[in-house]
């Protein structure tokens, strides 16, 4: 697993305080990790401090799964 | 009880009357304040009375820009970032609605209901990661009664209390509140204006007998933004001697 991904899933599993197994690439935030609309934008926040990234509005709501958020952090992060 | 030691404030409107007792109330409950207005000397001379916590950032709250700008000034300045955002700041442009222009229009709710708007945007990051965060607007009685000649008033006031309850909905569940306090007849250069018969008429109104008093309307922000009222969420406290009770 990449730095990125682990980092992502580290943020995911504290703050949606879910099971670490869960968290696997294709698991959905809302779906399948049981994260509400306000959860997906505190994620972001979250994402954006930890990597140093601006993830813009309509890049954020293309972030659905866990996959997502490494593949956009790792090409923005480039 | 309603001390608020540690917390940062940032009051909007500062340089007017409301906002003024506003910001001494929440500084004297231990509060930092960061004074934000259009008035720069009123600004710093406030400030000055106040001595330490307190703050002066200019801003135009009909722009964007300087909005944004005050939202991280502010922050800056409040070095864990902003708790409390008072929303105070208010313009009129009365005028009876069959006549009122465009811009009177736009100006009122630029200023009354979208600074509000953009101010708890820019806030609410911090407060969210905090788990802890407290917006209040002032609205008006006639933002729930309606005034002649004040549509574009009335409009922006009562659109701050759709507004807060939607947000308070919104960031319930992470600590934060969103209220409104709505004056009725407050003491004010305005109502000082007056003369006795005006007066008299005004006071037939209201049950208390009396005009409301900035302070009055500062008690209740207060309670607002303690932790005490952290159950007291998308409410309405309406300060107004009991001239509309709802």
């Amino acid at each position: 697993m990449s730095d990125v991904a682990a980092s992502v899933k580290k943020i995911v599993v504290e703050h949606l305080g879910v099971d670490e197994a869960k968290v696997v690439d294709s698991a959905s935030f809302i779906d399948d990790l049981g994260a509400d609309s306000l959860d997906t934008v505190e994620l972001v926040m979250a994402f954006e401090e930890e990597f140093g990234v601006e993830i813009p509005d309509d890049a954020a709501e293309k972030i659905l799964t866990v996959k997502d958020a490494i593949s956009f952090i790792e090409e923005s992060s480039k | 009880m309603f001390r608020l030691d540690g917390k940062s404030a940032l009051v909007t409107g500062a340089s007017g009357g409301i906002g003024n007792a506003i910001a001494k109330a929440l500084h004297a409950q231990g509060a930092e304040v960061v004074l934000s207005g259009t008035r720069e000397e009123a600004l710093q001379a406030l400030a000055g009375e106040l001595g330490a916590r307190a703050h002066v950032v200019t801003a135009n709250l009909g722009d964007a820009e300087s909005i944004a700008t005050l939202a991280k000034t502010a922050e800056d300045i409040a070095d864990g970032g902003i708790d409390i955002l008072i929303n105070n700041a208010g313009v009129t442009r009365d005028g009876l609605m069959m006549r009122m222009k465009d811009e009177d229009w736009e100006a009122v709710m630029n200023v009354n209901l979208m600074s509000g708007f953009r101010l708890s945007r820019a806030l609410m990051r911090g407060m969210m990661k905090r788990r802890w965060g407290r917006v209040i607007g002032i609205s008006s009685i006639v933002g729930a009664t309606g005034n002649p000649g004040q549509a574009n008033y009335a409009a922006s006031k009562a659109g701050m209390v759709g507004f807060t309850k939607s947000l308070a909905q919104e960031v319930a569940n992470r600590g934060i509140t969103a209220n409104v306090v709505a004056p009725g007849f407050i003491k004010t250069a305005m109502t000082d204006a007056l003369d006795e018969a005006q007066h008299e008429k005004l006071l037939a109104a209201v049950p208390a007998g009396r005009l409301g008093t900035p302070e009055d309307i500062a008690a209740s922000v207060v309670y607002l933004a303690s932790e005490e009222a952290a159950y007291v969420t998308g409410a309405t406290i309406h300060v107004n001697g009991g001239m509309a009770m709802l």
